[in-house]
C-alpha cells in the first residue's frame, strides 16, 4: 500500500462520517436510522488510519485475506439496514392506512353534520320527513 | 325468518365499481330494510362514490386503495361507533344475493363469523384449475383448525356478530388474501365460533374475472404464504383496549 491508497481510504471514511453528521445535524436523518452508518463510519475511519487493526481483527477470526473481512463486515452491514428499512417501511404503511381510515370516518362524519346543520336552518319542507 | 336489522350494517368494498353499485345498493335497501348500508369507496377513480350516494347508502371515500382489507377494516370502525352490532360483508359486483344474508344473520345467534359458501349446494358457482385446488386447500387447513367443517374460506360474503366486529375493528389484515384467510384465524385464535350458510351466487353485473394460469399460480402461492405466515403469527391479545372511544 502506498501514500496515496492510504490518503484515499482515510478521505472516503471521513467523507461517509461528514455526510452522515451533516444529515443528522439538519434533521434529514433520524438518529434511529443513522445508527448503522455512524458505526460503519467511525469502523471504516479506523481501519483506513491502522490498516494493522484490519490484518488483526482478520488473523482473530481466521480470515487468509483481510479484504475478505471487509467485505463481509459491509455486506452484513448493509443487509442489516435493509431489514430495518423494510421493516420501518412496513410500520410507515400501516400508519397510512390507520390514517386513511380516520380520514375517510372523520369525512363522513363532517358530511353527515353539514346534511343536518343544513335542514335545520332552512325552513321546514312539507314534504321531508323528520 | 325475519331477523330485527336495526343494529346490522351491511359493508360494500367497492373499487371502480360505478356500472354495478348503484343496483346492488338498491337491493340491498329494499331487501334489506331497515339495516345500514355502508359502501367504501376504496380510492376509485370513477363515479363509485356518488353513484352509491344516489343509490340511498351512506358512502365513506378512502382517499387511497387500501384494498378489502382496509375498507373491511373502516366498515367495522363505522359499526363500533355508530350502535351496530352485527357487519355483513357484500360485494359490489353484484354477485351476492342480499337475500341470502337475512339466512346468515339467523346463524349468528350460535355463532360470531357466517360465512356464505359458495360451493355448499346452493346455486351453481364453479372455479376451475390450481384456483380451485388452492380453494379446496385453505378451506380443508382452516376446517381443522376452526372445528367445523368449511368449503369457502375466500368468500367475500360473511357476517360478522358483536365478538367479532370489535375484534375486527381492532385488528383486520390488509394484506390481500389477508382479509378472508387471515381474518378466519384471527377470529379462531381469538375464540370466535365459524360457521357457513350455502348460498348461491349469480353472474357478475359489471367487471371481469380474471381467469388465466399465471394469475392462478400466483394466486395459490399466496394464498399459502397468507395461511403459513397467519398461523406463525403469535396469537394478539385479542380483547385490546379498542381504539374508538
Amino acid at each position: 500500500m502506498n501514500t496515496t491508497s492510504y490518503v484515499l481510504g482515510v478521505a472516503a471514511a471521513i467523507l461517509i462520517l461528514v455526510v452522515v453528521i451533516e444529515l443528522l445535524r439538519k434533521r434529514r436523518l433520524r438518529e434511529r436510522h443513522a445508527v448503522w452508518w455512524l458505526a460503519a463510519g467511525l469502523l471504516a475511519l479506523l481501519v483506513s488510519i491502522f490498516p494493522v487493526s484490519l490484518e488483526w481483527a482478520a488473523g482473530v477470526v481466521g480470515i487468509q485475506v483481510p479484504t475478505n473481512l471487509v467485505f463481509f463486515v459491509g455486506i452484513a452491514i448493509l443487509v442489516l439496514v435493509c431489514l430495518q428499512h423494510s421493516a420501518e417501511l412496513t410500520r410507515a404503511e400501516e400508519k397510512v392506512r390507520s390514517l386513511a381510515e380516520s380520514l375517510a370516518l372523520v369525512e363522513l362524519r363532517l358530511r353527515q353534520v353539514e346534511t343536518q346543520l343544513s335542514r335545520e336552518t332552512t325552513p321546514p319542507d312539507p314534504d321531508a320527513d323528520a | 325468518m325475519v331477523v330485527n336489522l336495526k343494529h346490522t350494517l351491511i359493508v360494500m368494498p367497492a373499487f371502480n365499481e360505478e356500472e354495478s353499485v348503484g343496483d346492488v345498493v338498491r337491493e340491498v335497501l329494499t331487501e334489506l330494510p331497515g339495516a345500514g348500508c355502508l359502501v367504501v369507496d376504496d380510492g376509485s377513480n370513477d363515479r363509485t362514490a356518488q353513484n352509491a350516494r344516489n343509490a340511498g347508502a351512506i358512502v365513506a371515500v378512502l382517499p387511497i386503495n387500501l384494498g378489502v382489507g382496509g375498507a373491511m377494516r373502516l366498515g367495522f370502525r363505522y359499526a363500533l361507533e355508530n350502535g351496530f352490532t352485527n357487519v355483513v360483508q357484500i360485494d359490489a359486483d353484484g354477485q351476492h344475493d342480499p337475500a341470502s344474508v337475512q339466512a346468515m344473520l339467523a346463524r349468528l345467534d350460535g355463532a360470531d363469523v357466517v360465512i356464505g359458501a359458495r360451493f355448499a349446494g346452493s346455486g351453481s358457482y364453479e372455479v376451475r384449475g390450481l384456483r380451485r385446488w388452492a380453494m379446496i386447500a385453505l378451506s380443508w387447513v382452516i376446517s381443522r383448525i376452526a372445528h367445523t367443517p368449511l368449503t369457502d374460506t375466500t368468500s367475500g360474503l360473511r357476517a360478522s356478530g358483536p365478538r367479532a366486529v370489535l375484534l375486527f375493528a381492532n385488528q383486520y389484515p390488509a394484506e390481500y388474501l389477508g382479509d378472508t384467510i387471515e381474518s378466519l384465524v384471527i377470529a379462531v385464535r381469538s375464540g370466535c365460533r365459524i360457521e357457513q350458510v350455502p348460498v348461491a351466487m349469480r353472474a357478475r353485473s359489471g367487471g371481469v374475472p380474471s381467469h388465466n394460469a399465471v394469475r392462478s399460480a400466483a394466486y395459490l402461492a399466496r394464498a399459502l404464504i397468507a395461511l403459513v405466515f397467519a398461523l406463525l403469527r403469535p396469537a394478539d391479545p385479542a380483547n385490546r383496549q379498542v381504539r374508538t372511544s
